[in-house]
């Protein structure tokens, strides 16, 4: 690859995406955009770029997508579900308790394990929330893991990565080595395709937010925006959860407007 | 230190189980059966269990019915690890006091998560 394509490949990544392609993934390019050129039948990279550069929106988006990086497990990190579960879930029943109704949002929800664990922990504490009326959006970039989110469908790998048994057994069903997800808890979610540095948020008002090992990929600058347009899209009081690595100072928040209850598993007390 | 007794009658698995277990800094023993861990148990009880189904002598759905059944017996935590991977056996595991279950294949990963989600692991 020459410098010029991937300057051109990152550029174009970076632009749509917010993903920032550092030197030490410059092979990742590579690794994931011949066999796109292969299937297309290009000339390599440099074939890649000169499609690209015609433009070719189809295949920039497929571009962008294959740049992702859409790791995930139920209950990742544990402690935020638990979190969500003993403190902020009271909280929010206590908040609420004249509209009865919380608006979740699992932002770059990936396929599916983040917005699913929600919903069980949610159906988990059914009694509590008894007459209430909950959603729950997820969104992602890419539109393949959107659709292997709907179908709720799931390896014996991934159900293995961080589902208690308990709930495996009471909320899928086994299809041969696969594992169906009840059809009533995927129902409880609703997924959208959406790019969260070029579109408005899929809502307002939201009460939780998850925005977990998403900041990662950004620089500081993109990292920023999208703290401030979370923070815009949700309630005075409402609670975000970022990944460990997506830890940010809570001063670009405050800037745009105060949220009290950042949690962060990277620092806990504050952001 | 904490303690995990590994029951698998193949040394394969119980060398790569071990292996596992001590990098997360447990203190592993090992038994080949059922009656080979019962009999352990009575002299000492581990801290966690990894138990696989299909075992000669004494498989270990008897073993965990009569380990649940002895004097400290509700104590150690139970992981199922057995290529089993119905919803019958893992209900009647969680039913007879199993507390998580792996169906193999798994990877170190698995057991890390796994361990962690029975509180064995900070
Ligand atoms: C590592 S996954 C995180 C999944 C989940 N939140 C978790 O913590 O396990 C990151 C996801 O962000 C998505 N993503 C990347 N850039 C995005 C953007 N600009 N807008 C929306 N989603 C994006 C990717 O498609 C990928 O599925």
């Amino acid at each position: 690859m020459t410098p010029t394509e991937l300057e051109f490949l990152s550029d174009l990544v970076r632009r749509r995406s917010g993903i920032v392609i550092t030197r030490d993934k410059e092979y990742l390019l590579e690794n994931r955009l011949s066999p796109i050129a292969t299937q297309r039948k290009l000339a390599g990279l440099a074939g890649l770029v000169t499609a690209l550069r015609r433009p070719d929106e189809a295949l920039a988006r497929e571009v962008v997508e294959a740049m992702t990086t859409n790791e995930t497990l139920f209950f990742r990190d544990g402690r935020p579900f638990e979190m969500l579960r003993t403190e902020v879930l009271p909280m929010l029943l206590k908040e609420r308790a004249a509209s009865r109704g919380l608006r979740i949002w699992s932002a770059a929800c990936s396929t599916g394990q983040e917005p699913y664990s929600i919903a069980m922990l949610l159906r988990e504490e059914a009694v509590r929330l008894a007459g209430w009326r909950v959603s729950i959006v997820a969104t992602d970039i890419t539109r393949s893991v959107l659709t292997k989110a709907r179908a709720g469908v799931y390896s014996q790998f991934e159900v293995q990565r961080g589902l208690p048994i308990t709930l495996l057994v009471k909320y899928f069903k086994q299809v041969g080595t696969q594992w169906e997800l009840d059809p009533a808890l995927r129902a409880m979610v609703e997924f959208r395709e959406h790019n969260i540095i070029q579109e408005a948020a899929p809502g307002a008002g939201f009460d939780i937010v998850f925005c977990r090992n998403l900041l990662i990929y950004f620089d500081q600058d993109q990292k920023r925006r999208v703290l401030n347009n979370l923070a815009a899209s949700m309630a005075e009081d409402a609670v975000l959860f970022l990944g460990a690595l997506g830890a940010y100072s809570a001063s670009p928040i405050a800037s745009n407007r105060s949220l009290k209850n950042v949690a962060s598993i990277a620092v806990p007390a504050g952001l | 230190m904490k303690s995990c007794l590994v029951v698998d009658d193949s040394r394969v698995v119980r060398m790569v189980a071990r292996r596992v277990l001590q990098d997360l800094a447990f203190d592993v023993y090992e038994a080949t059966n059922g009656q080979e861990a019962l009999i352990s148990c009575l002299s000492r009880m581990p801290d966690v269990v990894l138990l696989d189904w299909n075992m000669p002598v004494m498989n270990g759905i008897d073993f965990l019915r009569a380990l649940r059944s002895l004097p400290g017996g509700d104590e150690p935590v139970v992981v199922f690890c057995t290529t089993e991977s119905d919803v019958a056996h893992i209900q009647q595991a969680i039913d007879l006091g199993a507390n998580e279950y792996i169906m193999k294949p798994f990877d170190s990963e698995i057991i890390e998560l796994k361990f962690t989600q029975v509180g064995l692991l900070g």
